[in-house]
C-alpha cells in the first residue's frame, strides 16, 4: 500500500512532464509543418523574390532556418501563458466564473518582484553577488512576487467575490472587472507616488542576457546561429517546475482532492466535512501565486513593466484557458503552449510572408482568431470535460 | 435527550417560506421516515438540518448541541452524515476516491481502509467498479456509492434523501434492505421518501409533511393506517 502511494506520487510528477513534452513537440511539429508547407506554396511569390534579392535565400530555406529560434521563443512565452492560464482555469473550476482581475494579480506579482530587485540593486548587492548570487536574488524575487500576488488574490476573493457567491452569475463578473480596473490604477498611483514614474525596468544583473549557443546552421552566405537566452531557460525551467508542483498538489494531496471535490459539487463537499471557504481561498492563493511568478518571469524576459502590463498576457492566457477547455488544468497547459507558438510564428513570419504589409505587430490577431474559431467549433475547448453526471 | 431535535424551524428560499415551523425528534437507534408530496419541504428539512440552508427561525439540536448556525462541514464533524438528493456523486472522482472523500476528516489510514472494506462488503458491486469514475456509474450503483460514502465517517445519524428515486423496483428493495441492516447494526436513520409505502414499512416512527408543516406524526404503523395518508400518499 505504501509503495503504491509512493509510486502514485511519482506518477503525478512524471505524467505532467510527459504531457508537456508531448504538447511542446506536438504543437511545435505541427506549426513547423504548416509553416514549411506555406513556404512551399509561396515559392516564386513576391515575398520569395524579395528575400532572394535582399538576403540571397529562398523563402523555404528562410522559413526552415528560422524555425529553431521561433520554436524556442514560442515555448518560452507559451509556458508563461500556461502559468497565467492555470489561475483562470482553477478559479473557474471551483467557482465557475472568470476572475478578470487575474491579469492585475499577475501585474502585482511582476511589480513586487521587480521592486525588490530594484531595491537590491540600489543597495548594491546585486552587482557584487558573484556567479550564483543572481539566481538567489531571482528566486527571492519570484517568491516575493508569488506571495504578493497570492495574498492579493485571497484578499480580492474575500472582499469582492465571496459576498456575491449567491448572486446571479453576471454580478461577480462585473465585480471582477471593477477590481481589475481599480487595481490597475492603484498600482499606477502607488508607483507614481513612490517613484514618480509608473513604468519600471528590471535591473540588469547576472548572466541572464547571455546567449547559450545551441548549434549553427551552415549556409551559402552567413552561418545562422541558433541560441537560447539564459533567461529563457530560466523562464521555461521555473514554469515547468511550478506546473508540475501544481499538478502534484491538485492530484496527489488531500487539499488537492478537496479542491477537486469542491469544483465538482460544492454542497456535497461541504457535507463531507470540507471547509468550502477555506478551499476556495486556497485555490485563489495558489492560482494567484502562479500568476505572480509568471509576472516576475515576464518582467525578466521583457524587462519593462507598467501598470497595464497584465492586460495582454492576461487576455491571451484567458484565451489559452478557453482554447484548452476552461476548468481543465491540462487544457490550460496545452492552450498556453499553442498560444505561445502561434504568437511566436506569427511574429516571426507574418512580416516576411506579406512583404511587410502586415508586420509582427499584427500577431495578436492570430491568437484571437484562433479563440473564435475554437469556440465556434468546439465550445468546450480542446480538452473540455466530456464526462457528464448521470441523473 | 433526543439524538436530533428540530424546534419550530422556519426556512426560506429567497422570499419563499418553505418550512413553516417544523418540529421533529429522532431518538437514538430509530428509523424515522419523513414523507410528503413533491414540494412539501422534505429536502429543505434535510438541508436545514445539515447546514446547507440556515433556518431563519427555530433551532436544530444535535446531540444536545445547538447546531442551527453552524457551517455544514462543522455539523458533519459533530457526527451527521447526509446522502443528498440526487446522490451528489463526484462525477470525475473514482469510486474509491468518492469513498475516501466520505472519510475526509478521518485521520487514521487504517480506519479509512476498514471503512472502504466495509463498503465493499455491503455493496460488492462497488468493488468491481472501484477504479471507475463516479459519473459513469448507473443510477443504482450511484445510490450504493452515495450510501456507502455517507457511512465512511461512521456518523451517529445518517440522513437519506430519496434513496429510491429513479431506481428499478428490485434495486429499491435492495437499498431498503441495506437501510434495515444498517439500523440493526446501530445507525440511526432519518429517511426522506416519496415512496411512502416502503418508507413506512421499515420505519419506527414517521412524520407527514405538507406544504412546510408537519400534519401528522406517530408510530409508522399508525401513520400507515391514517385515512388521509392512505388516500394522499399510498394511493389506497
Amino acid at each position: 500500500m505504501r509503495r503504491l502511494i509512493k509510486s502514485a506520487g511519482l506518477r503525478e510528477i512524471l505524467l505532467p512532464l510527459g504531457r508537456m513534452a508531448v504538447f511542446v513537440l506536438g504543437a511545435g511539429a505541427l506549426m513547423s509543418v504548416v509553416m514549411v508547407v506555406l513556404a512551399l506554396l509561396c515559392r516564386g511569390s513576391g515575398a520569395d523574390k524579395l528575400l532572394l534579392s535582399t538576403q540571397n535565400v529562398n523563402i523555404v530555406f528562410y522559413t526552415m532556418a528560422n524555425l529553431p529560434q521561433v520554436l524556442i521563443d514560442g515555448v518560452t512565452i507559451g509556458f508563461v501563458y500556461a502559468a497565467i492560464a492555470l489561475g483562470y482555469t482553477m478559479v473557474y473550476g471551483v467557482l465557475e466564473f472568470i476572475n478578470f482581475a487575474h491579469s492585475e494579480i499577475f501585474a502585482i506579482g511582476a511589480f513586487a518582484g521587480v521592486e525588490f530587485l530594484i531595491i537590491m540593486d540600489k543597495i548594491g548587492v546585486l552587482a557584487t553577488s558573484g556567479t550564483y548570487g543572481p539566481y538567489l536574488y531571482l528566486t527571492l524575487a519570484l517568491a516575493i512576487g508569488m506571495l504578493a500576488a497570492g495574498g492579493i488574490a485571497v484578499l480580492i476573493e474575500r472582499t469582492a467575490y465571496r459576498p456575491l457567491r449567491g448572486a446571479p452569475r453576471l454580478v461577480p463578473l462585473i465585480s471582477a472587472i471593477g477590481v481589475s480596473f481599480a487595481l490597475q490604477d492603484i498600482i499606477r498611483l502607488v508607483e507614481s507616488l513612490t517613484t514618480g514614474q509608473f513604468y519600471r525596468v528590471i535591473p540588469t544583473f547576472g548572466n541572464f542576457d547571455d546567449k547559450i549557443l545551441l548549434f549553427t546552421i551552415q549556409t551559402a552566405s552567413a552561418p545562422i546561429k541558433v541560441d537560447i537566452q539564459v533567461k529563457s531557460v530560466i523562464v521555461i525551467a521555473a514554469a515547468v517546475m511550478m506546473l508540475v508542483g501544481l499538478n502534484y498538489i491538485v492530484n496527489a494531496t488531500r487539499i488537492g482532492k478537496a479542491i477537486r471535490s469542491v469544483a465538482q459539487d460544492r454542497d456535497t463537499a461541504a457535507i463531507m466535512g470540507i471547509g468550502v471557504n477555506g478551499v476556495i481561498a486556497f485555490t485563489f492563493l495558489i492560482g494567484g501565486a502562479l500568476g505572480g511568478a509568471a509576472g516576475v518571469l515576464y518582467a525578466l524576459k521583457f524587462t519593462r513593466i507598467d501598470p497595464f502590463v497584465g492586460f495582454m498576457p492576461g487576455m491571451k492566457a484567458f484565451t489559452a484557458a478557453v482554447v484548452g477547455g476552461i476548468g481543465n488544468l491540462t487544457g490550460a497547459l496545452l492552450g498556453g503552449i499553442i498560444l505561445g507558438m502561434l504568437e511566436s510564428f506569427a511574429g516571426a513570419y507574418l512580416g516576411t510572408f506579406t512583404m511587410g504589409n502586415f508586420g509582427s505587430e499584427y500577431k495578436d490577431i492570430i491568437a484571437f482568431l484562433i479563440l473564435i474559431i475554437v469556440i465556434v467549433f468546439r465550445p468546450s475547448g480542446l480538452l473540455g470535460e466530456q464526462i457528464s453526471q448521470k441523473a | 435527550m433526543s439524538l436530533l431535535e428540530l424546534e419550530d424551524i422556519h426556512s426560506y428560499y429567497g422570499n419563499i417560506h418553505a418550512l413553516k415551523g417544523v418540529s421533529l425528534k429522532v431518538e437514538e437507534g430509530e428509523i424515522v421516515s419523513l414523507i410528503g408530496a413533491n414540494g412539501a419541504g422534505k429536502t429543505t428539512t434535510l438541508r436545514s438540518i445539515s447546514g446547507l440552508l440556515h433556518p431563519r427561525k427555530g433551532k436544530v439540536i444535535f446531540r444536545g448541541k445547538d447546531v442551527t448556525k453552524l457551517a455544514p462541514n462543522l455539523i458533519h464533524k459533530e457526527g451527521l452524515g447526509l446522502v443528498p438528493e440526487g446522490r451528489g456523486i463526484f462525477p470525475r472522482l473514482t469510486v474509491l476516491e468518492n469513498l475516501e472523500m466520505g472519510a475526509f476528516l478521518v485521520k487514521d489510514k487504517a480506519e479509512i481502509a476498514r471503512g472502504i472494506e466495509q463498503a465493499f462488503t455491503l455493496f460488492p458491486r462497488l468493488r468491481e467498479r472501484a477504479e471507475q469514475k463516479g459519473g459513469t456509474l448507473s443510477g443504482g450503483e450511484q445510490q450504493m456509492l452515495a450510501t456507502a460514502r455517507g457511512l465512511m465517517s461512521t456518523p451517529s445519524i445518517l440522513l437519506m434523501d430519496e434513496p429510491s428515486m429513479g431506481l428499478a423496483p428490485v434495486l429499491v428493495d435492495q437499498i431498503f434492505d441495506v437501510i434495515k441492516e444498517l439500523n440493526a447494526k446501530g445507525t440511526t436513520i432519518l429517511l426522506v421518501e416519496q415512496n411512502a409505502l416502503m418508507a413506512l414499512s421499515i420505519a419506527h416512527r414517521a412524520y407527514v409533511l405538507q406544504t412546510g408543516t408537519i400534519v401528522l406524526s406517530g408510530a409508522a404503523s399508525n401513520v400507515a393506517k391514517d385515512e388521509n395518508v392512505r388516500k394522499a400518499y399510498l394511493g389506497i
